[in-house]
């Protein structure tokens, strides 16, 4: 194990330092700046292998200036119960554990603990990092990437849709499912701090555009992040107690045109494609503000598009 | 064979002599409840546990104990063994002591985490109820399962009894925490785990007395910021490795010191290897676990008819002690190894752990190997003995022999 002295000011120091390992141009680290910042030194963080156990840093450097466990890639949620539970044990029920993973360690491999430490509620944010693939080992598709996108194990784009993880988690009934985006800086911390306050499983999924994935401009991650919100491709909304649907971000005021513009991973797209990617989208969007109204009765329920 | 005067192997390789101490009244208890027991006695903090065939009784007893209010740990039951064990190893790793118990398939899929469990030297201790490993799918005694994970880096005891399961859970304890392994105790499914027999149930104060509360320096805490896991360089590796190495080299003075004063508290010892009518003895049977029992009885039957034979029990086998079984087996001419275990394409993995262990000794005894008892076979009194006899008229093969 190593040591690093903690900060007593984390407004000086922040939790995660500069110096550390990510992509130039990177939204992850940005992403995880300003979560820790609303945590604050009283935490723990489970971090699998992914893009956020290389920006951590190789032993003996750390970015993380809070205890970090890095578990085997399926074993998140698992791991971060047990250290849960010791710390509960140990009268340690203020520090909050948290894990960063991937969209592969959360979506795909990490996804039967994850539904079993939801099962119990377990006390614990789980912080899903969503580039939409295994960016870490060259870009190959998860189950989280998009209809269409190219990656390295779909060169000629994916054929099936993109697995909805948070309506997933709602149906587990847990306290607080979310998601949120670095690009949208204010509603982010917001969802961190309501999180924060809650006890039981918590789960925030952030969209993380990946430069070198997506194919995008070195300076154009936050773009990507916002127009993906904006179109209705990665909607902000946050789901209480599984049933209670808040929409954080409307209307939209893109067409998906326009974020798959920006992208190399969807060069490829015919324009009857992304009528199709279009039309998914809004069925998405639908669907979404049906689970809205029906959770306030005083609004009318749309009819589906 | 002439019994060594060597002292400081004494307490490796016989069990101890002590007077008898007063003891608890004996009570009625499965093997798998007397591991039950076990853990109640060492206070572990966190208990994740999933439920397998021959195991439950363990989970069930010790869900038992909690409704009760006489176990006061955090069990959690999750989806899968495999997610038992990743919840272990940041449990340990927060300073608290941590137990869990599997068997067979339960074990395997535990297969990557245990590695990861003892290269994070986490002293978890665990039960095993060994049991065939499918496919096809059975339930039988057999030791293929934990024998399978002998590279893992934990310690590994086979008990033969229920009380023997008792006493080394709590045993293992204090050896993993002294040496920052995590320790698997292996009782053989069914003859052990659901046979009942009289078990001494030691008072929580003398427990106490034996096992300290585990208070490691180094652990996950906010208040003095330390990792475990990062990525290191091959340097760190190999250097990671070799101190693994080193603590592995003291389980076996340790376990010897663990087991004396075990004895001083309850009156009770097993060895780190037990030699059983050993003295004198031309022909030595090796084996691990319940087989060991009927081994006796096959022990005394052929030394009342003369034969000069003795039992020498593996209850450490990883890491296997080399100089006990050196020295113990060094005046032996004829060794009878006993496998309930099947390693295909090398045969019975004691057999050729006891090969590797005796070579080059002055006068090296004849290695019959056996495939005793795979798959839960029954091997009687009689079968051993008539295993010994065949042994003796037939020079020792490299490969292990199917015996039934």
């Amino acid at each position: 194990m190593h040591t690093i002295p903690i900060s007593t000011d984390r407004h000086e120091e922040p939790l995660l330092c500069s110096g550390h390992a990510a992509c130039p141009g990177c939204v992850e680290p940005l992403s995880v700046r300003h979560i820790l910042d609303v945590l604050g030194p009283d935490t723990m963080a489970v971090v699998p292998p992914s893009c956020m156990a290389i920006i951590a840093g190789p032993q003996p450097f750390s970015s993380l200036r809070i205890p970090v466990y890095q578990p085997t890639l399926e074993a998140s949620a698992a791991a971060a119960s047990g250290l849960r539970r010791a710390l509960d044990v140990q009268g340690k029920r203020e520090t909050q554990v948290i894990v960063l993973a991937g969209d592969g360690g959360t979506y795909d491999i990490g996804f039967q603990c994850l539904s079993s430490a939801a099962e119990r509620n377990e006390d614990m944010i789980y912080f899903c990092l969503d580039n939409e693939g295994y960016m870490n080992t060259g870009a190959q598709k998860s189950s989280s990437t998009p209809h269409f996108a190219r990656t390295g194990s779909t060169p000629a784009g994916k054929t099936s849709r993109k697995k909805n993880l948070s309506e997933i988690m709602a149906a587990h009934g847990v306290p607080y499912v979310a998601t949120a985006s670095v690009g949208h800086l204010a509603d982010l911390k917001r969802k961190v701090a309501k999180a924060k306050a809650m006890r039981g499983m918590r789960i925030i999924t952030l969209l993380i555009p990946c430069l070198d994935g997506w194919g995008l401009a070195d300076d154009g991650g936050l773009t990507a992040a916002r127009y993906a919100v904006e179109c209705g491709a990665f909607p902000l909304f946050e789901i209480e107690d599984g049933q209670r649907y808040t929409l954080n971000h409307e209307p939209r005021t893109r067409p998906v045109a326009d974020y798959l513009a920006l992208q190399r991973r969807y060069r490829h797209l015919s324009a009857s494609d992304t009528l199709i990617l279009q039309a998914e989208i809004d069925d998405g969007w639908a669907r979404l503000q049906r689970r809205v109204a029906s959770s306030d009765p005083a609004q009318p329920i749309p009819a589906a598009a | 064979m002439t019994s060594r005067s060597d002292a400081a192997l004494t307490h490796i390789a016989q069990r101890c002599d002590v007077e008898a101490k007063p003891k608890d009244r004996p009570i009625l208890l499965t093997g798998n409840h007397a591991v039950a027991w076990a853990a109640r006695l060492a206070r572990p903090k966190v208990v994740p546990v999933y439920p397998i065939t021959p195991q439950t009784p363990v989970l069930e007893k010790i869900t038992e104990f909690q409704a009760e209010g006489n176990f006061e740990a955090e069990i959690i039951t999750p989806e899968s063994e495999h997610s038992v064990m990743s919840a272990c190893i940041p449990a340990s790793l927060a300073g608290v002591r941590v137990f869990t118990a599997t068997a067979s398939q339960g074990l395997l899929l535990m297969h990557e985490l245990l590695h990861y469990a003892a290269g994070a030297r986490a002293p978890i201790v665990m039960a095993n109820v060994n049991r065939t490993v499918a496919s096809p799918w059975a339930f039988w005694p057999d030791q293929t399962d934990s024998l399978s994970q002998r590279d893992t880096g934990w310690i590994q005891f086979y008990v033969e009894t229920a009380q023997e399961a008792l006493d080394t859970v709590i045993q293992a304890f204090r050896i993993a925490e002294h040496v920052r392994l995590p320790a698997l105790v292996n009782l053989d499914a069914f003859y052990v785990s659901h046979s009942l027999e009289p078990v001494s149930v030691p008072a929580q104060a003398v427990v106490d007395a034996y096992l300290p509360p585990f208070a490691p320096e180094h652990r996950l805490d906010t208040a003095h910021v330390e990792s475990w896991g990062n990525v290191v360089s091959q340097d760190m590796f190999y250097r990671h490795r070799q101190d693994i190495e080193a603590a592995m080299g003291r389980v076996p003075g340790l376990a010897a010191e663990a087991d004396r004063e075990w004895a001083e508290h309850t009156g009770r010892s097993h060895g780190v290897i037990e030699c059983y009518r050993c003295d004198g003895a031309a022909t030595v049977v090796v084996g691990m676990g319940s087989m060991c029992g009927t081994a006796r009885d096959a022990v005394d039957a052929m030394r009342d008819e003369g034969l000069a034979v003795g039992l020498l029990k593996v209850r450490l086998f990883r890491p296997l002690p080399v100089q006990a079984l050196r020295t113990a087996l060094a005046d032996a001419r004829d060794i009878v190894v006993l496998d309930r275990n099947h390693s295909p394409g090398h045969g019975g993995v004691l057999h050729q752990e006891l090969r590797s262990a005796l070579y080059g000794l002055p006068e090296s005894p004849r290695i019959h190997g056996l495939l005793a008892g795979v798959g839960g076979v029954s091997v009687s009194p009689e079968r051993i003995a008539a295993f010994v006899r065949q042994a003796l008229g037939h020079p020792a093969l490299v490969e292990s022999v199917w015996a039934r």
